[in-house]
């Protein structure tokens, strides 16, 4: 273990342990943009840069490993100088557009603006200017807005494992790009949407069909529907109706959804959704409840059952029910109705 | 082994292969036939003599005939006189080195009487592609040593008592890098050469590779032997043809005989080196974005630590050093620590290379003592400013470094003095500049090169560096204010305090040390709107001097833009400032010297 002390208070923590994780430990918030703590630490952004007495530069604390003795302050006034600095610069290269940008309420760049009173940009000079990739389906790239923290390649890469984008050019001309910059749409870019989740601004954000400002949004924690991973996921409801799906920290996922757990949503408020079952009747569906339609079933299948013997029946189970669900189904096939046809869309 | 009376030397190094010396070896191959000389006289094609200003480079040996700017008809000449009488052929010899009657040999003259070479000892002596010159000149008898003789231990011991520091801008003590690898535990370790010689201006490591690359594979292996490596790699910039084609002949030759490969000199010890190409990025030069550039991946730099002596190549522990350095270590075996250490000032030990260049009269290589003052290796061995005019800065450490004023030249060069000076070592860069460079101008070259070359990773150094060169540019166009001399100190600051890798951290030197010494340039752009030097054009203005103007008009035809009134003869001429493009035409050719510009 290793003692260091941070803006006066002192923590222990394993080697290996990096500054920003020590002082998180005892509740030290330091600012990041390009910091995600299941990556590869990278150190691009450099707003997480502390003081350490005795080192010759500031310190990125997302990268610097805790050492014995360390004396660190987060907040000192070369430190903040040097937030404001690199925020002054990030703003020089941004559009001002809070007020029509959909990733206000939830923007790391507006959020460390207010902290450290950056109102705007003392710079004048060349702006990026880059068209928006609306060509997924699914989200936009507006690399206009784009703050260059890396997450989105890196999420891509590592975690996802696609490598769909990554950085184009150099200096001040880099830009997160597929390759060839021939745009999303001719990429390898499956639609996780992992790397909108990360995007620190408003460079990746959701099509989203509704409008809605973050802050009129309720979180509600739940597992996604669609397989039996488990994959946990926030979904935001704005009166009452799903407007955006935000991957959740689960056990089995980390943070992490696929494009239908991510994008996927619009069924659950859509008007031609089912909510009762439906029965023929003259040629015509009706609504029923479940009960007639499970006596119907048990019917039907008594009858084919007896007529045709119970080889005529077979099931075919989802892989959006759990394994448990599935086990209860194969049972019920073979103990209950005594067949062995059953099987299961996972296996096509 | 043929003996030969005499030997012609001739440069084969870049400078000396574009200005021709592949015709003249041809050519001094025929007249040699010609004159049945074949026998007795030999002709090498060498390395780098490092004086590239005189190229092509011709030295005849006994004698250490110093023969300039030879070109391929004085050929005939050197050949008939020389070789077959025994004349020296007094008229094409260097300048420096006829003196009255007496004619110096190329040791004697003043360029190379100040240098120890120890770097670039066997640069345009020896033939790069032959092994057998190498071995002839103690080659591969450090690595003999060290395999047959020494332990790794004593290997590192050696380096770090001899003081040898990195020259490839760090000034990181080698032996200590050494020693971390050695240390660091790892089923596989590696060695690495730097030879993405970036710097504008600097060519050391080049004429290394291109004079002596067997000198950096010998090393390579004793750094091998050293830290536990068995594997090694070159990362050379595909911009060096020449010298990537001989390292890779040094490299084959080396392996045909045993001294790459298995069991070298019979010991256990297996050690093979392969070359990387880099593909013109600067950063590259900086060490963790050349390990991910190594590794096929984009040339950026890593967080250190972990340094690469703990996670380098493939996250294997890595010693990587540069040319230079490594071309120092087999002569510090060989002639031991306290040899090597006897040379130099008390931290800083040894020789170092630096590529003259800008205004004075030698430009080239130099191989110095640490400890040198800047004073003698400007206007001893680099000749002077030309033309007479004065010494105004002098910027080492390329685009990291500073500039030094003319206080300082009695400053004794070496890592430390340097950095206090607010500029470094760097890889070796040494810009000599005159009262007509403008600081301001100077500054904003050097941002323009590094906003080109800045990775695009950090963000002080991305946008920084480019918000910099946009203040320099409205400075240099006259648009500046007091407020935005400001800025840039404190952006400077930002920058150098927050960016990730080495070249952010010293992107800003070129303009905190001009505006430490020069900062009256600063504000008579901003203040005055005038460039003192007169090489901002902007600010520049061409008038006519009513009293000296003879009213010829000549002037008036030159003008590109018709911007000049006045009636031959009859009237004094005029320069429409709103109109003048400021390309100085009227000025090149009033034969009366009547037109100014301030």
């Amino acid at each position: 273990m290793i003692t260091l002390t941070i803006n006066g208070l002192e923590v222990q923590v394993e080697e290996g342990t990096t500054i920003l994780q020590a002082a998180k430990k005892i509740g030290i918030d330091i600012p990041t943009f390009c910091h995600d703590p299941r990556l590869v630490p990278h150190g691009s952004c450099r707003i997480c840069v502390v003081e350490v007495e005795g080192a010759r530069n500031l310190q990125a604390s997302c990268t610097t490993p805790a050492a014995q003795g360390m004396k660190v302050t987060t907040e000192s006034d070369v430190v903040v100088e040097s937030r404001k600095g690199v925020l002054d610069l990030i703003l020089a290269n941004h559009p001002l557009d809070c007020l029509t940008c959909q990733k206000a309420g939830r923007c790391t760049l507006q959020d460390l603006c207010y902290r450290y009173d950056i109102k705007e940009s003392s710079f004048e000079g060349e702006r990026k200017e880059y068209e928006i990739d609306d060509s997924n389906p699914f989200y936009y790239s507006d690399q206009s807005k784009c703050i260059l923290c890396g997450k989105c390649v890196y999420v891509c890469s590592q975690l996802q494992g696609t490598e769909a984008i990554g950085f184009a050019e150099r200096g001040f001309t880099t830009h997160i790009a597929t390759p060839f910059d021939k745009g999303l749409e001719h990429s390898t870019c499956v639609s996780c949407g992992n790397c909108v989740a990360v995007c620190p601004v408003g460079a990746l954000v959701p099509k989203s069909k509704t409008k809605f400002r973050y802050w009129e949004t309720k979180p509600v924690r739940t597992t996604c529907s669609y397989c039996g991973v488990g994959c946990q996921m926030d979904l935001l409801v704005k009166d009452n109706k799903i407007v955006e799906v935000l991957p959740a920290d689960g056990p089995s996922n980390h943070g992490l959804l696929c494009v239908k757990g991510r994008f996927a949503y619009n069924f659950v408020g859509h008007p031609d959704r089912l909510k009762t079952p439906l029965i023929r009747k003259d040629g015509e569906l009706v609504e029923a409840s479940w009960d007639e339609a499970y006596d119907l079933i048990v019917s039907k299948v008594n009858e084919i059952k007896g007529e045709f013997g119970p080889d005529a029946i077979a099931g075919f189970s989802s892989a959006r029910g759990l394994n448990e669900e599935n086990y209860l189904m194969q049972k019920l096939m073979r103990g209950v109705i005594g067949t062995n046809n059953i099987d299961h869309c996972a296996r096509l | 082994m043929e003996l030969y009376r005499s030997h012609v030397l001739v440069c084969g190094g870049t400078g000396c292969t574009s200005s021709g010396c592949l015709k003249i070896v041809e050519k001094l191959g025929e007249e040699l036939k010609k004159h049945e000389l074949e026998k007795e006289v030999q002709v090498v094609k060498t390395g780098c003599f490092g004086l590239c200003e005189a190229g092509p480079i011709v030295i005849v040996y006994p004698e250490g005939a110093f023969y300039s700017r030879v070109k391929p008809e004085d050929v005939e000449r050197i050949a008939e006189e020389h070789l077959l009488k025994g004349r020296i052929v007094t008229d094409l010899l260097f300048k420096d080195s006829v003196e009255a009657d007496k004619i110096k040999s190329i040791e004697q003259v003043t360029f190379y009487k100040k240098q120890q070479r120890i770097a670039l000892r066997n640069c345009g002596i020896i033939n790069p592609e032959s092994i057998e010159e190498y071995v002839a000149f103690d080659g591969y008898s450090a690595l003999a040593k060290v395999l047959t003789e020494m332990k790794p231990e004593a290997v590192i011991d050696v380096l770090k008592r001899s003081g040898l520091r990195g020259r490839g801008g760090g000034g990181f003590p080698t032996g200590m890098k050494w020693e971390f690898t050695a240390k660091a535990q790892g089923d596989q370790k590696y060695v690495a050469c730097n030879a993405d010689e970036g710097d504008p201006g600097a060519f050391m490591d080049r004429s290394v590779l291109e004079g002596d690359p067997h000198a950096i594979v010998e090393a390579m292996a004793i750094a091998g032997y050293a830290i536990g490596a068995d594997m090694g790699y070159v990362y050379i910039r595909a911009e060096y043809p020449i010298a990537v084609s001989r390292l890779q002949i040094a490299i084959n030759d080396a392996k045909k005989h045993g001294l790459l490969g298995k069991n070298i000199f019979g010991t256990d010890f297996n050690f093979d080196l392969e070359i990387r190409l880099g593909a013109g990025a600067f950063v590259c030069g900086e060490e963790t974005a050349l390990i991910n550039s190594i590794e096929g991946k984009r040339g950026m730099p890593r967080p250190r630590p972990p340094f690469p002596a703990h996670k380098g190549i493939w996250n294997k522990p890595t010693v990587l050093n540069n040319v230079e350095t490594y071309a120092n270590i087999p002569q510090i075996i060989l002639k031991g620590a306290e040899w090597y250490s006897s040379i130099g000032t008390e931290r800083s030990k040894g020789t170092k290379v630096f590529a003259l260049g800008g205004k004075i009269n030698n430009t080239g290589l130099v191989e110095i003592p640490m400890g040198t003052k800047l004073r003698d290796v400007i206007y001893e061995i680099g000749g002077g400013i030309p033309k007479g005019k004065a010494f105004k800065a002098v910027q080492t450490g390329g685009p990291s470094g500073g500039c030094i004023p003319a206080d300082y030249l009695d400053t004794e060069i070496d890592y430390d003095n340097l950095i206090s000076l607010g500029s470094m070592m760097g890889s070796g860069g040494m810009i000599v500049m005159d009262e007509d460079n403008c600081m301001v101008d100077i500054a904003r070259f050097f941002l323009d090169f590094t906003v080109d070359e800045s990775c695009g990773k950090c963000t002080p150094c991305r946008e920084g560096t480019k918000r910099m060169l946009e203040i320099l540019e409205e400075i240099t166009n006259g648009r500046g204010t007091l407020e935005d001399i400001d800025k840039l100190e404190k952006l400077a600051k930002t920058i150098k305090s927050a960016s990730l890798c080495g070249l952010g951290q010293t992107a800003p030197n070129p303009v905190l040390s001009t505006l430490k010494y020069f900062r009256h340039e600063y504000e008579a752009h901003v203040i005055h709107k005038k460039c003192p030097a007169g090489a901002c054009q902007a600010l520049l203005e061409y008038i006519v001097i009513a009293d000296i103007c003879k009213k010829c008009g000549i002037c008036a035809t030159k003008c590109p833009v018709g911007c000049i009134d006045g009636v031959k003869g009859k009237e004094v001429y005029f320069i429409n400032q709103d109109r003048c493009i400021k390309c100085g035409a009227c000025m090149g050719a009033c034969p009366f010297k009547a037109i100014k510009k301030g």
